[in-house]
Formats: structure tokens, C-alpha cells, sequence
């Protein structure tokens, strides 16, 4: 491990903190950055944990191969809760996916430098967390071998899906989000890329990294185009991270079900959505940091900011809860109002105040920037968020399904044992998949550090 | 080879047995042992145990089937008429179904249907509406026989001792009996039977009886009919049939009956029970008023009903009898805490003199039907709403006495021939009896039945009885209309009919049962016998067979009771009701999953019996339940098991807390605990005939109950929710405020107009516009409807389990509601039924939010489902305020069985797992009329398109019909001031709408708090 500079614990010398520590040249990050794939091994904790969460990719590929046997009657899901934890989980995911392209795009448009050090494997974890929403869709269908009906394919019965179903704008906003991700990613890397190729001794990694450089020389030109490809992507990007929670938020919000007829859900979504992918952030860059010696890189002030985010965003989800009783209430809608009592009070009312105390109570904490700079309670606080907003995912499908208009049909849903499977297997491949990436990829992108390096020098007068 | 060999390997196979009926259909006959075991003892035989029908079998049957299609009624055996057309039938066209007229006999009733066809299979049962006990209705075991006639689990050989022989070895066998008894005359030989209500069996009994004088004839039916029987001998000295007409009653009163759903002219007696429930109503609105114990539809639909226990019900008979000035011997004081009820009661019947009508219900003793009968002869009601005619029954015998003798005459060694027809005392018989070792005393037991059931067991031979829709016989109906049961098809499985039986124990082993039939009513029609044969086959019905009407007066003086007083509630002793199952009957439907998986009134659970208590009760003994987070309400419900102590014997049961039933009261239905039921019936539930003995058929006092701490079972209830949380979804008002405000159902809640929509034009309908009318206030909650369309639309059934995570089939349901308030509103709440189909929104929820447009907006306003194109993302469903699509979460419907293939209606797709369905309003009975009506360039005629669910209803409480016809019936329903729609407030404009319900209490028990007491 490199040696540490000291960490600044009082809050204006956090936030006068530089965002990469001192001491650095163009050189030793490179170094630090491109070792980790280039030359340190595969420790034990690397293996062991790559292992763990590939046993538990095992898990979820014979699940699904069950399910796609059986029909999707193993899990809990009945009439009236049509939707379960395929929903919830699909939700949660794609929350999660918002942070990094929030980060990347966003961020970068408004000039944050301090998103340079998470901006890479936020993305990563976007696109994993994506990846593994983007299962959800599929094996919920009752029929996944159709799932590609949900296209708009030309073919010779002149069918085409339905384009007044959220479900189908589901369809279009989750693969642009992923494509453009995807790509937004990739270009970032490009230059890292040729970095690894340069730097590689051995063949295999001159060929891999050679071929995904797609030659990129590091010319002016070069760096012009990329420059505007990047900022163009961002410009995408930018208006899909609001879009794509937005547009999920319709799969309940364009219903009539009491619970989610609701406007206010589409904002509420994303900040949502941010909320939690901010709280995935801060799980995985906490012991990231620790790990491979990155908290030169990864500071105290980037943990202080994306803690402040999270406060924000979840002050934001807060109001939207109280918005949901109060219009419950204010409408004089009894079946709103039914869906309000019955969360507050009904058998799953457990959950929602379980989802009361993790999203709502527990950050409040945030306002306290001892806490935001206390490094474990931060990490036990972002994953009290996650359960959080699963929970809230959980209380929005479910509660609103289980009792809606008639009586007479009201029931009961409960994730049966390859619902949790299923659940824990995405999670296995999200872990598995970062693994991989931290191992095969420069987790932190180099040649924006080196840039942060010379500001920093710039700003400080240099060494 | 010994018997108790087999019994091992039955024993095996019974592992199997249970509630996965269709995904397991087969493994009895593919379990290698039980093959081979068969192969190494019956090498030649061992083809002929496989259940379903192989191809040969198949062409054979359809052949042999299709003859009979266009042949209907000539009598050609089917075996000679095995290679397929070379000329088409007359009138047989592929593909287009034909109906022919049978009919259905159960305990000592008989209902006249029509059953369509496709290519010689039998699909559908639907009533005929000319026959006077269906008028076109059909009660739920009708409509489930179809599926009993193609039960992979009925029983196919001729076996001694479990071996297969062939019917030969039996003639011989029966012979040598004959031969035995012949110089006895018949003094060891004994016939035991249902009820017979067919002219032609008793003729044969009475002519084989006559050769061999001192055999006996038993007759035993576990849910049978004595106490009627014995109360008309009681009150008239001699045994008579009573029959009412209920259109003509503008006051009833039941007597623990539950006379609109069960026992014999139920759907006549509903459908004129609904036409006097239409508030304007020419002679006006009858009154119900229902004295009952078990809350039954009848109670339900009563606008009065009084929670007693079943020893009450006798004192408050006894107390509005002399109330009436009708003597009794020995009348208690008991009913006097309901004398204000007694009062009004009386009152209102002696203001109806000759237009009210006093029913006793089947349970309650001889006594309280002779109360009955006298009651109703003093108020002139003889006549006009009550009809006496002979009993219709062949020896009209006081069936538990002759069960009794039976018993006695086997434990006595006088018995060496014993013949079982269509009987199980084995498993039915009252405990006390303990029959089934009795029966072995018997030195040769023969029993004839459908299934290799409890009795089967314990006899020799076993014989393969034939359905009624496979073989010939015939029936009087209630009132003495005799028809004539015409078979559809050709024994699926072999097996012998009654008559042929009972034609090879007289001597006549090669009669067959058409010419047997055919013999007695050539005799009895006379004159151009072809000409009224056909007529009969065709009508389904003889005409003028009805029994003449006979004047009898009750005996004069008081009825003769043997009056205990009401039974005395002891501390920690409780009554005990036995009653049929509403959806099982006594047992012998026990296999059939369609009426297992029916959501039974009341209740609605299904799969299961309990043993019922009211909630007072429930509360005593400490009784609890949890809801299960899977499935929750709509699922599964862990309730307490409690032991049963009565007589001596104890049954550990389930328990179930139904409201409105009467405190100190424990319920238990019939039909359930079954050992050797079939696949499907077996061990399901608690055998109540282990409590029962026969001094009580039908229970007494001196249960003791007691809570087994610790001891869960689980009950799979389709709606255990039984509040409406104050939402306006039944809507009811009595009559005053009807008068007052007709449309108070339509200003309950605000509609929004039509144009209030941002799609205004979304749909415009200027041809036929489909919709459905459903009247509340004829609704009893019968369940025909149900079992009706899963037969007509091929809906799976799913099994005990899946029930239990809330994922039922059925397209239409019957939701029950409890309404009340006051703390007597548990002991005795107002019950609404509320059928459900697909509303069929004119601006659907369903439609918009399917991805791939597999629900879609007809031009006639049906919201079609497109199976092939649903890919199953359950949005349409979860967007559904109705909730009633329903999904194929597995694969449900049995793709294998060869048998069940052939029940299938060809018309309806058989939906795959992982597809939507819902109602369709029978969109395949749509389109055949709509072809036939372009076929002749007209429109389609009102009442042309009859759905599975308006067409088995026997209160006329569904319409279908075109609403854009301004002159059809559902237009005019739909212009009805009680017309709404239910959650029309969200603006889903839904197509079926319902009549609200309109009560019409008595003023004077109104003040006391509505429907109690």
C-alpha cells in the first residue's frame, strides 16, 4: 500500500481538500491505476469474493433455467399481485444504474472535476446494475421465449407492439439508456485503453488492449474528436437519466390502481433513483478505496459530496411520500385513501416503516458532517438506503396490487424461495461482473487523473 | 393371487393420489409395478386397464358415438358400428354441434338437459327448457357430470377379487346365485339401491322381486329424503310427494329449507322464486322469510332470515303452528324469545291465506314437516302454491330404517347374496352401523359402480357402472314427469347400467338397457308407440306423465310429536349439523375437480369441508385463524383443528368460522374424507359420516368440542374478505325507499358522462354492441354459472395448491359480501352475491397497457384477448379494477390426458402457461350466431346469443343482448332505474352492469334492526 496523506477531518479543510491527494505526477497515477490490471495479482480476497458472487451467478442461471422451464408460477406472484419481486427488483436495478451516468454526464457538464475519480466505475456500475435490470423484463414475461415481440421488428403479420403501454416505452428507454452508457463508457475508456496497451508486457494483454484501443494514438486530432464525442454523449446522456426513471415510473403511474395513479411519481422516481445510485456508490467505492489503496483518489471529499447528494435526493423521496398521503387524503378518493391507511397500517405496514426508517430517519444523519466523514457509518448508511429504496419499490408494487377496488379480490403476496434466488443471483452477476471489470479495466479513469494532476499542480503552484 | 396382494399395490399407488390431478393423471398407469404386476397375471387383460382411450378405442367410440349422433334413439349396438362414415348421417355436419335431450338424476330428483355434441362427444350439459324441473337451468352437478363421463379414474373391467373377468364369469356367477336362492325364494338375497325414481328399474325390481318373494330391496341415500317421507305419512297417514309453486307465494317461509338450491325442483322453484323478486312485479314482491341454521342462498336471498339451531327450528315450528290454531301435541313455550318474529310471521301469512307457502327443509325432522303440511293446509295454500301427488318414488321407503335392517340382516348370517347398485355405505353408511365389517357377512358381494370406491373395496366383484350420458334409463321428475335418459355416447369405459344388472339377475343376462327401456314404455304409451318414443327422445320428456294432483287432508287432531324441547344448550355441549355439500353432494362427486375447486356459497372455500361454527362459538373455543402472506385473503387461511366428540366417536376436523351461524352450533358437510375416491377426491377433508349414526342422520346435541392447541390446517378460501370497507359495489335498498327513489343505485355515486374522456372518440359502436345485464335480486349464488362456463370456455382447474397462492381459473366468480352493522351484525349479517364477469370496459384499463396489443377493442365493445399474441407481462390484469383476468401461471390445463381431450369444447382455445384469459362474454357463441345471422343477411336476433353463464342460470339473473337494439332485453334491463355499474366512477364505462338488489322486509320486524331478529 502507498503511503497515506493525512486524512482532514474538520469540514472547511474537507472542503478546501484537493480532489486528488498532493504528491502525485503524470506518472505514478498512471502507475497506481494501470498496476492494478497490468501487474498486481489475484489476491485471495479477489478470489474469494469473484468466486462467492460467481457461485451465486450459478444460483441465478439455474433459477432462470427452472423458471423458463416451469413458467414464472414458481414465484410468488397471484391474482391480484401481478407483479413481484421481478418488478421490484427490476426497479431497484435500474435505480441503482442511475448514479453513474448521473455522475458522468451531468457532473461533467456542469464542470464538477471532482466526479473524475468515481466517474469510471459509477459507470461500470451502471451498466451492470442495468444489465441485471434488464433481465427482470425478460423473465417475468409468462412467455420469455416472445420477450422480442415487445420490438417494433418488421415482419409479415404487419404486428406491432403497443405503443400506448408504458411497458413498451420501457422497452425503448432502458436500451437507449444502456446503449448510450455502453458507449459513453466505452469512449471514456479509449484512451486508458491505449494507456494498458502501451504500458502491457505481456502479449495477451498488447493483443486485448490493442484491439480495444481501436488505435487510438493519443494525436491532437484524436483528442479533439474524443473531446467532442464525449461532450456530445453527454449531452445525451443527460436528458436520458431523468427519462429513463421517468419512463418507469409510468409502468405505474399511467395505471389506475390506487397507489399508483399518481403524478408526482416521475420526479420522485428519479430522485429516487439517484438517491440509491449514489448510496451504490458510496457500497462499492468505500471498500474499493480501501482495498486497492485508492483513497488518494477516491478522497474524503468525494465521500462528503456524494453523502450530500444523497441527503438532497432523499429529502426529496421524503417529500414525495408526504405528497402521497396528503394527496391521498385531499382528494377525498376513498380507494387512495384506503392505499394510503392500508400502508401505513395494513400487514405490510412493517415494511413501510421499515422503509420509513432507512430512507427517510437513518440519513438524516447526513447533516452531520462528522458522520459524512465517518468512513464506516457511511458505508452502513448507503447500505441502509439500498434496502431502503428496495422496500420502497416493494411497498409501491405490492401494497397497491394486493388491495385495490373490490374487496372481494384483495390477497396476499409473499417471494417464494426462487424469487429470492433469482433476486440474490442478479446480485451475484453485479458483483461478479465488477470483479471482473476492477481486474480487467482501470477502475479510475488515468488520463482524466492526469488532468486533475495538473490542475491540482496548476491551482497549488505544483512540485 | 389374493386380494390383499392388490391392496398392497393400491396402497402404493395411493401415494399418489391427491390434488395435482392434472399433472399426474397418468402415473397410475404408467407406475412399472403396477404394469408389470399386471402383465405377469393378466397377460391378455392388461391392455384394458389403461385409463384414457387409445386410438382404436377412440375411432371405436367416436364411430360407434357418431352413429348414435345420427341414429339418436334406434338402438344399434355401438360395437357393430366401428369403421367411420362412408355417407354422412342426415343432419350431421363437422364441425356444427347437435344437442340431444337426457337426463340427470341425483338422490330422488331429476332434471331434464340437453347436452351438445361435437362429432358424437359429449361437450356441454345445458338444461331443457322444457322439461318442468330445468326449464332450461342447470344446477352446478349437472353441468360438472360431463367431466365425470370422461374421468380417467372410473373403473373399466370386471373384477373378482381385483382380478380382472369378463362379464361371462359374472353371469355365471350370478346364475349359480339365483340358483342358490331359488328354493329359498330369495331369502338370502338382498338388493341395495339409491332412491329410484325410474319407472323402468322399479318395474324390473318389482317383477325380479316377484320370482324371489323373500328378498329384500334396500334403499339408502346418505343425504336422502326421510324426514320428508315421514312427515307426509305423519301428516297424511300415507307416504305422498309435495311439490310448490313458488311464483304463486307472496309470502314464504323455510324452515331450515334451503329450497332454492337443493333437493328436488330447486331451479324451478329459483327461477319462480326470481320472477316474484322484480320490485314492480304484477301481484308485487314475495317476502322470504328463513328460519335456518347452516346460512345457505336460500337464507341469503330472505329478507328476514333468524339464526337457530336445528332443535330450535322444531320449537319455532311448533310455536307458528299455534299461532296459526294448528294443534300440536305437547307444544312447548320454546320460541318464545322470537316471539315478535313468530307474530309477524304469522301475521303475514295469515294475510296471504292461499298465497304463501310453508317449507321444511330436508334435515329437520318428520315432525316439523308435518308442522308443515298443516300449516299450510290451514292457510288454503293446498292448491294454489302446494301441490300432493303420489310419491314419485319407486317404494317410497324410510331409507335409514331399511339401512338398519340391512345391517342387521348381515350381522345375522341371513344375507348370502348381496348386490350393491350405485351405493357406497362403505364409506357413507352411519358409523354406528360400522357396515364395513357387517358387509363381509355377506358371502357373495357384488357391487356396481362407477368408481372402484370404499364398498368396491370390501366386495368380490366389482362391476363397471355406465354414466348417465352413456346409457339408457329414465327418471320421473319432482312432480311425476318421466323422461327418458338417452345416451351420447358409447360406455367410454365399458360397465353395465342398473337395468342390464338387474335384466341378468331376472334371467335376461344379454338384455340391453335400450331394449329394457324401450319394453316398459311400449307397454305404458301404447298406441303409436315410434311416434311418442320419438317425441319423447326429442322433447326430453314424456308429456302428460306429471302424477295427477291428490287431495289429501291432514290427519285430524294434533300431530303426534315426539316433541324434546329444544335441545338444551349445556355448558361445554354443542349441536352437531351434518348437511350435503353444496359442491360434493354426499361424496360420489368427490372426483370430479370441477366441483372441488367450486368456491362453495357461503364460504367459498374450496377443496375442503370444516367443521363450521358461528363466531360466538368461535370465541368460546378460543378458534383462530391467520392469513398467509402468500395468497393472503384470496388464498390460504391456517385455521385450528378441533376435535370432535359425539356419541362416542371423535373426528379431528378443520375449522371455519361462518357468520350467521347460530351460536352452540357446529356444521359439518358430507362427502369429504374420502379414501378411495379417485386421484382427485381422495383424502381431502374430514369424513363426516364417522360422526354420524343412524337414531340422527342429520346430528342432535351433545357434541363436545375442544380446540387441539397447536394443530393447524390450512383451507384454501377464495375470498376471505367478506366486508365491502363502504364501497359502493352491491348496491341494495328495500322496497319502501325503491318506491321512494327508484334510482337510488344510480345516485349512490356520480357517473361521469359519457364525452369526459380525451379520446372521445375512441371507439364508436354502430353495429352490435355486446353487454350484460346481472340482477342482484335474483342472484342466489348457486354457483351454476361457474362450473357452466369453466365447461363451455375449457377452463383448467388448478388444484388445491395453486388455489392456495390465489390463482383460481374461473372466469366468473361469485363474490360474497357481509353487511351490518351493531354488534348483532356478526351473528347474523346480510349476505350479497355479486357474479363477476369481464365488465368488458368500453374504455378498458386492460387494453392500453398490454406491450404487445394482445388485448384489443372489438367493434362490438368486447375487450378480445389474442392468446397467440400474449406474451404474459400480467400488466392487463394488475390494471384491472375488477380483477378478473386470470393467468396461466404454470402450465394448467392438461395437455395429455386423451380423455380429457375429447371434453373439450372445440370451439375455445386451450390456452398454454405463461397466457391471460378472461371472460368473453362467450365469443365463440357470438360469432356462430353471427355467422348464421349474415348467412341470412338479418341481424341478430335478441335472445339469439345465450352465454355459458345466462344460459345454466336457473333465477334468469344474467341477460345478454345487443344494447344498441333499443327493443332487445338488455337494452330495456340497462333502461332499468336500478341499473348501475359497478366502479363506473372511474370512467371505464363497464359493458356489464348490474340490477340493485331490493329487499322487502316486513314493516313490522324493520324496527328491530333489519335482517335479524
Amino acid at each position: 500500500m502507498e503511503p497515506e496523506a493525512p486524512t482532514p477531518t474538520n469540514a472547511s479543510a474537507v472542503r478546501r481538500s484537493p480532489f486528488i491527494q498532493p504528491g502525485y505526477t503524470f506518472g505514478s497515477v498512471t502507475d497506481k491505476i494501470g498496476s492494478i490490471v497490468l501487474t498486481r495479482r489475484f489476491g485471495k480476497g479477489w478470489w474469494a469474493g469473484f468466486l462467492l458472487a460467481f457461485s451465486l451467478v450459478l444460483l441465478l442461471m439455474y433459477s432462470m433455467t427452472y423458471l423458463f422451464v416451469k413458467g414464472v408460477g414458481i414465484w410468488g406472484i397471484n391474482i391480484p399481485v401481478g407483479w413481484g419481486f421481478a418488478i421490484v427488483n427490476f426497479v431497484w436495478w435500474i435505480g441503482i444504474g442511475h448514479a453513474g451516468t448521473l455522475i458522468s454526464a451531468i457532473l461533467l457538464l456542469l464542470n464538477q472535476t471532482w466526479r473524475t475519480s468515481i466517474n469510471r466505475f459509477a459507470e461500470a456500475m451502471t451498466l451492470f446494475a442495468v444489465a441485471c435490470a434488464g433481465l427482470y423484463p425478460v423473465m417475468h414475461l409468462g412467455r420469455p421465449w416472445f420477450a422480442y415481440w415487445l420490438f417494433p421488428y418488421p415482419n409479415v403479420m404487419g404486428v406491432w407492439p403497443q405503443f400506448r403501454s408504458p411497458l413498451m416505452w420501457d422497452v425503448f428507454a432502458v436500451s437507449t439508456y444502456f446503449t448510450v452508457s455502453l458507449l459513453f463508457w466505452f469512449i471514456g475508456l479509449l484512451p486508458d485503453l491505449a494507456t494498458l496497451r502501451d504500458r502491457a508486457t505481456k502479449r495477451a494483454h498488447k493483443i486485448v488492449y490493442g484491439i480495444l484501443a481501436m488505435g487510438w494514438r493519443g494525436s491532437a486530432t484524436h483528442w479533439y474528436r474524443y473531446q467532442t464525442a464525449y461532450l456530445l454523449l453527454a449531452g445525451l446522456a443527460t436528458p436520458l437519466v431523468i427519462s429513463v426513471h421517468t419512463v418507469v415510473s409510468f409502468d405505474f403511474a399511467v395505471g389506475i390502481i390506487p397507489g399508483w395513479h399518481t403524478t408526482i411519481f416521475p420526479p420522485y422516481f428519479v430522485a429516487g433513483a439517484i438517491y440509491s445510485g449514489f448510496a451504490m456508490v458510496l457500497t462499492l467505492a468505500i471498500p474499493l478505496r480501501a482495498a486497492y489503496g485508492l483513497k488518494d483518489f477516491i478522497t474524503m471529499r468525494h465521500l462528503d459530496n456524494m453523502a450530500k447528494v444523497m441527503l438532497a435526493t432523499g429529502l426529496i423521496v421524503g417529500y414525495g411520500y408526504v405528497i402521497e398521503f396528503f394527496t391521498g387524503w385531499y382528494s377525498d378518493n376513498k380507494y387512495e385513501f384506503f392505499v394510503a391507511m392500508n400502508r401505513l397500517f395494513g400487514p405490510y405496514a412493517p415494511f413501510y416503516w421499515a422503509l420509513i426508517c432507512c430512507n427517510l430517519i437513518a440519513p438524516q444523519l447526513l447533516w452531520f458532517p462528522k458522520i459524512r466523514r465517518n468512513v464506516v457509518v457511511l458505508f452502513v448508511m448507503s447500505l441502509v438506503v439500498n434496502v431502503g429504496m428496495w422496500l420502497e419499490r416493494f411497498v409501491i408494487v405490492v401494497t397497491s396490487l394486493h388491495r385495490d377496488f373490490l374487496p372481494s379480490s384483495w390477497g396476499m403476496y409473499e417471494g417464494t424461495r426462487w424469487d429470492w434466488f433469482i433476486f440474490v443471483g442478479t446480485m451475484g452477476l453485479f458483483v461478479a461482473l465488477l470483479f471482473l471489470f476492477i481486474r480487467f479495466l482501470p477502475m479510475i479513469s488515468i488520463f482524466e487523473m492526469r488532468e486533475l494532476v495538473s490542475e491540482t499542480s496548476g491551482h497549488e503552484g505544483g512540485d | 393371487m389374493t386380494p390383499l396382494d392388490l391392496a398392497a399395490v393400491r396402497a402404493k399407488l395411493e401415494g399418489k393420489k391427491g390434488k395435482h390431478y392434472w399433472r399426474s393423471l397418468e402415473e397410475l398407469a404408467d407406475d412399472p409395478r403396477f404394469e408389470e404386476m399386471l402383465h405377469r397375471e393378466f397377460p391378455r387383460h392388461a391392455s384394458e386397464l389403461r385409463p384414457g382411450v387409445d386410438r382404436r378405442a377412440f375411432l371405436k367410440v367416436m364411430g360407434a358415438s357418431l352413429a348414435f349422433a345420427g341414429l339418436a334413439g334406434c338402438g344399434v349396438k355401438p360395437e357393430e358400428k366401428i369403421v367411420p362414415y362412408v355417407r354422412q348421417p342426415e343432419g350431421m355436419i363437422l364441425g356444427v354441434s347437435q344437442y340431444y335431450a337426457t337426463t340427470m338424476t341425483l338422490g330422488g330428483s331429476a332434471i331434464g338437459l340437453l347436452v351438445e355434441t361435437h362429432e358424437g362427444r359429449p361437450t356441454k350439459i345445458e338444461g331443457n327448457p322444457k322439461h318442468p324441473a330445468s326449464l332450461g337451468a342447470t344446477d352446478v352437478f349437472a353441468q360438472a357430470s360431463v367431466l365425470e363421463l370422461y374421468d380417467p379414474d372410473r373403473s373399466s373391467v370386471v373384477t373378482y377379487l381385483g382380478e380382472i373377468r369378463p362379464w361371462s364369469a359374472l353371469l355365471t356367477e350370478i346364475q349359480s346365485a339365483m340358483a342358490e336362492q331359488k328354493g329359498t325364494k330369495g331369502a338370502g338375497l338382498r338388493f341395495l339401491t339409491g332412491t329410484v325414481i325410474s319407472p323402468t328399474l322399479a318395474a324390473q325390481m318389482e317383477s325380479l322381486l316377484a320370482t324371489v318373494p323373500d328378498a329384500k330391496w334396500h334403499q339408502w341415500e346418505a343425504a336422502g329424503t326421510d324426514s320428508v317421507r315421514e312427515g307426509s305419512r305423519l301428516a297424511f297417514g300415507r307416504y305422498v310427494g309435495t311439490y310448490y309453486n313458488i311464483e304463486k307465494a307472496d309470502v314464504i317461509v323455510s324452515l331450515d329449507a334451503d329450497f332454492l338450491t337443493s333437493g328436488a325442483g330447486c331451479l324451478r322453484y329459483a327461477r319462480e322464486f326470481s320472477r316474484r323478486r322484480i320490485p314492480d312485479v304484477v301481484g308485487g314482491m314475495t317476502r322470504l322469510y328463513a328460519v335456518e341454521s347452516m346460512p345457505t342462498s336460500t337464507g341469503a336471498m330472505a329478507d328476514h332470515r333468524l339464526p337457530l339451531r336445528p332443535s330450535e327450528v322444531r320449537g319455532f315450528a311448533a310455536a307458528l303452528a299455534a299461532k296459526l290454531g294448528v294443534g300440536v301435541a305437547g307444544s312447548s313455550s320454546s320460541g318464545v324469545e322470537f316471539a315478535d318474529w313468530i307474530a309477524a310471521v304469522a301475521r303475514d301469512l295469515q294475510m296471504h291465506r292461499g298465497a304463501s307457502v310453508v317449507i321444511a327443509g330436508q334435515e329437520q325432522p318428520e315432525e316439523v314437516h308435518a308442522l308443515a303440511h298443516a300449516i299450510n293446509h290451514a292457510l288454503g295454500n293446498d292448491g294454489t302454491t302446494v301441490f300432493h301427488t303420489d310419491s314419485i318414488e319407486a317404494r317410497p321407503t324410510n331409507q335409514i330404517a331399511s339401512l338398519v335392517d340391512l345391517a342387521n340382516d348381515l350381522d345375522a348370517g341371513r344375507v348370502q347374496t348381496l348386490v350393491i347398485l350405485g351405493c357406497n355405505p362403505v364409506y357413507d353408511g352411519p358409523a354406528d352401523l360400522v357396515f364395513e365389517q357387517k358387509l363381509l357377512k355377506a358371502g357373495r358381494r357384488i357391487h356396481l359402480s362407477s368408481y372402484p370406491d370404499e364398498t368396491s373395496a370390501l366386495c368380490q366383484w366389482h362391476v363397471p357402472m355406465t354414466h348417465f350420458l352413456e346409457s339408457w334409463s329414465d327418471a320421473r321428475a319432482y312432480d311425476g314427469t318421466a323422461s327418458i335418459v338417452q345416451p351420447l355416447i358409447a360406455p367410454l369405459y365399458g360397465g353395465k347400467s342398473v337395468h342390464e344388472l338387474i335384466a341378468a339377475f331376472a334371467g335376461q343376462p344379454e338384455a340391453a338397457g335400450y331394449d329394457i327401456v324401450r319394453t316398459y314404455w311400449k307397454k305404458e304409451l301404447g298406441g303409436d308407440f315410434e311416434a311418442a318414443w320419438r317425441r319423447a327422445l326429442n322433447d326430453g320428456f314424456i308429456s302428460g306423465t306429471q302424477l295427477p294432483a291428490v287431495s289429501v287432508t291432514p290427519l285430524s287432531g294434533p300431530i303426534p310429536a315426539a316433541w324434546g324441547a329444544a335441545a338444551p344448550s349445556e355448558p361445554g355441549k354443542y349441536e352437531i349439523a351434518f348437511r350435503a355439500d353444496p359442491a360434493v353432494y354426499d361424496g360420489r362427486f368427490a372426483n370430479n375437480a370441477w366441483l372441488e375447486e367450486l368456491p362453495k356459497p357461503i364460504t367459498r372455500l374450496t377443496w375442503d369441508n370444516a367443521a363450521m361454527v358461528g363466531p360466538n362459538t368461535a370465541q368460546a373455543l378460543r378458534l383462530t385463524y391467520t392469513i398467509d402472506s402468500t395468497g393472503g385473503e384470496h388464498g390460504q387461511i391456517h385455521v385450528d383443528r378441533a376435535r370432535l366428540e359425539y356419541q362416542g366417536r371423535t373426528l379431528d376436523a378443520a375449522t371455519w368460522i361462518v357468520p350467521g351461524l347460530p351460536d352452540g352450533l357446529v356444521v359439518l358437510h358430507l362427502g369429504y374424507g374420502r379414501s378411495r375416491a379417485g386421484k382427485v377426491g381422495d383424502n381431502l377433508g374430514f369424513n363426516a359420516n364417522t360422526l354420524r349414526n343412524s337414531a340422527a342422520q342429520w346430528g342432535g346435541a351433545g357434541l363436545r368440542v375442544s380446540k387441539i392447541s397447536g394443530s393447524t390446517y390450512t383451507l384454501a378460501c377464495v375470498q376471505f374478505h367478506s366486508a365491502i370497507e363502504g364501497r359502493e359495489l352491491v348496491r341494495v335498498a328495500t322496497l319502501d325507499e325503491y318506491h321512494a327513489n327508484p334510482k337510488f343505485a344510480q345516485q349512490m355515486l356520480e357517473e361521469p358522462p359519457p364525452g369526459l374522456t380525451l379520446y372521445p372518440n375512441a371507439h364508436e359502436y354502430n353495429g352490435n354492441a355486446w353487454a350484460l345485464s346481472i340482477d342482484l335480486n335474483r342472484c342466489n349464488g348457486c354457483n351454476a354459472c361457474v362450473v357452466a362456463c369453466q365447461s363451455e370456455n375449457n377452463i383448467p382447474v388448478v388444484g388445491k395448491e395453486q388455489v392456495m397462492a390465489g390463482r383460481e381459473m374461473h372466469w366468473i366468480r361469485i363474490d360474497r359480501y357481509y353487511e351490518g352493522s351493531g354488534p348483532e351484525a356478526l351473528d347474523n349479517p346480510e349476505t350479497h352475491f355479486q357474479p363477476v364477469t369481464c365488465m368488458q370496459c368500453e374504455d378498458a384499463p386492460c387494453e392500453l397497457v398490454c406491450p404487445v396489443g394482445a388485448t384489443n377493442h372489438s367493434a362490438e365493445g368486447l375487450n378480445d384477448m389474442v392468446y397467440n399474441r400474449c406474451v404474459g407481462t400480467r400488466y392487463c390484469s394488475n390494471n384491472c379494477p375488477y380483477k378478473v383476468r386470470r393467468f396461466n401461471f404454470l402450465a394448467y390445463s392438461d395437455w395429455d390426458t386423451p380423455a380429457l381431450k375429447m371434453l373439450r369444447n372445440p370451439e375455445v382455445t386451450v390456452r398454454s402457461r405463461g397466457v391471460m384469459e378472461k371472460c368473453t362474454y362467450c365469443i365463440q357463441r357470438i360469432t356462430k350466431a353471427r355467422i348464421a345471422a349474415d348467412k341470412e343477411d338479418r341481424p341478430v336476433r335478441d335472445g339469439e346469443i345465450v352465454t355459458a353463464c345466462q344460459q345454466a342460470c336457473p333465477s334468469e339473473a344474467i341477460v345478454f343482448g345487443n344494447k344498441n337494439d333499443s327493443a332487445s332485453r338488455v337494452a330495456a334491463l340497462k333502461a332499468n332505474p336500478r341499473n348501475y355499474g359497478m366502479l363506473a366512477e372511474l370512467g371505464v364505462r363497464p359493458r356489464t352492469t348490474y340490477l340493485a338488489a331490493v329487499r322487502n322486509p316486513n314493516p313490522e320486524l324493520e324496527k328491530g334492526g333489519g335482517h335479524g331478529a
